[in-house]
């Protein structure tokens, strides 16, 4: 704990407690979401610690709760999840091998891949990533749980406004990568197509078809 | 009873689905990464997917739009950061807007 205090500093720590926290709070909305339309508390509960993926999550419960077919709802969250590949191939330097891949590989998602993004010394990566991870890994599932628990006593997360901060949370920290022009247009034509294809296709499926922003570069490239 | 154990196999599969994915990453890497331009690609495509996520996540909502209190507080956010700002700045701004603005009645 301490060596790992050494290499991120105290400034990216607190910003990744930060996160985790925010996430314990959206896990408590979750939980509580989820019991209050109908169903036991043993489902958020092991998704949260098996799925470990909060959007993914929400959908499944969601479909479910309306009376949707579980099998449906898996497919769902598996189309969600499927960009979990693309960042493994450009973060999966830091996991390790053997077991530790294992493991790593069940802390990937997108904050703990956006901090490890933010770092360019291989140290720091790997930390940020970690730290991170194994964070959100305990926060998210005892925020669900807590929130089964307690029910319908926790109130309307909109009315916090804790779903303006996932959104937040990602921009800041994708933003310094942004000031790179080569990335920038393609990141900004990604998220165009993703958003004009949301009403659409189905959920998970825009955030893929945002990799069509990669031709944009490749684009600039040949033309250079 | 096959309703529950329908339901169990689904949270099983989605668990071990998701689970490829994340491992198929690093363990396909070596054999891709070899090439700097391949890592840079694989960089981009990060951020193209994370940017493309800032986007969904503070603009819709399933299939249609999110409203204006979640977005509004997200650009909050966004010159805060652009300005340089604490991170938990940032953060609580976010959801300070979007819960004042649905204090004051705005969707």
């Amino acid at each position: 704990m301490r060596s790992m205090k050494r290499t991120l500093g105290s400034r990216l720590l607190r910003n990744i407690a930060l996160v985790c926290l925010a996430d314990g709070l959206v896990g408590m909305s979750y939980g509580a979401i989820a019991v209050g339309s109908g169903l036991e508390t043993w489902l958020p509960v092991a998704l949260s610690v098996l799925v470990l993926a909060g959007s993914a999550e929400f959908l499944f419960v969601g479909i479910v709760a309306a009376g949707g077919s579980p099998i449906a709802a898996a497919v769902t969250g598996l189309l969600v999840n499927a960009r979990h590949l693309p960042f493994g191939l450009a973060v999966g330097d830091v996991l390790g091998r053997g077991p530790r891949r294992v493991v790593g590989s069940h802390l990937m998602n997108d904050e703990s891949v956006v901090f490890a993004l933010g770092e360019t010394d291989p140290d720091r990566r790997r930390a940020a990533y970690w730290a991170c991870g194994v964070g959100i890994a305990v926060c998210w599932p005892l925020g669900a749980l807590l929130g089964a628990v307690a029910g319908n006593t926790i109130g309307d997360p909109a009315a916090l406004g804790l779903d303006a901060m996932f959104p937040a949370v990602l921009l800041a920290l994708v933003l310094p990568a942004l000031r790179d022009r080569d990335v920038r247009a393609p990141a900004l034509i990604g998220a165009v197509v993703a958003l004009a294809a949301t009403p659409v296709l189905p959920a998970g499926l825009p955030v893929l078809a945002a990799l069509v922003g990669l031709l944009a570069g490749v684009r600039r490239a040949v033309l250079r | 009873m096959t309703g529950q154990l329908v339901l169990i196999g689904s949270v099983g599969v989605l668990a071990a689905g998701t689970f490829a994915f994340r491992f198929a990453g690093p363990a396909l890497r070596p054999r891709i990464a070899t090439r700097p331009w391949m890592e840079r690609t694989m960089a981009s495509a990060a951020v193209i997917l994370l940017t493309a996520l800032v986007g969904t996540a503070a603009l819709t909502e399933g299939h249609d739009l999110a409203g204006v209190a979640r977005p509004t507080g997200v650009v909050v956010a966004g010159l805060l950061a652009w300005r340089k700002a604490p991170f938990v700045v940032i953060v609580l701004s976010a959801a300070a807007t979007a819960a004042g603005l649905r204090l004051l009645g705005v969707p």
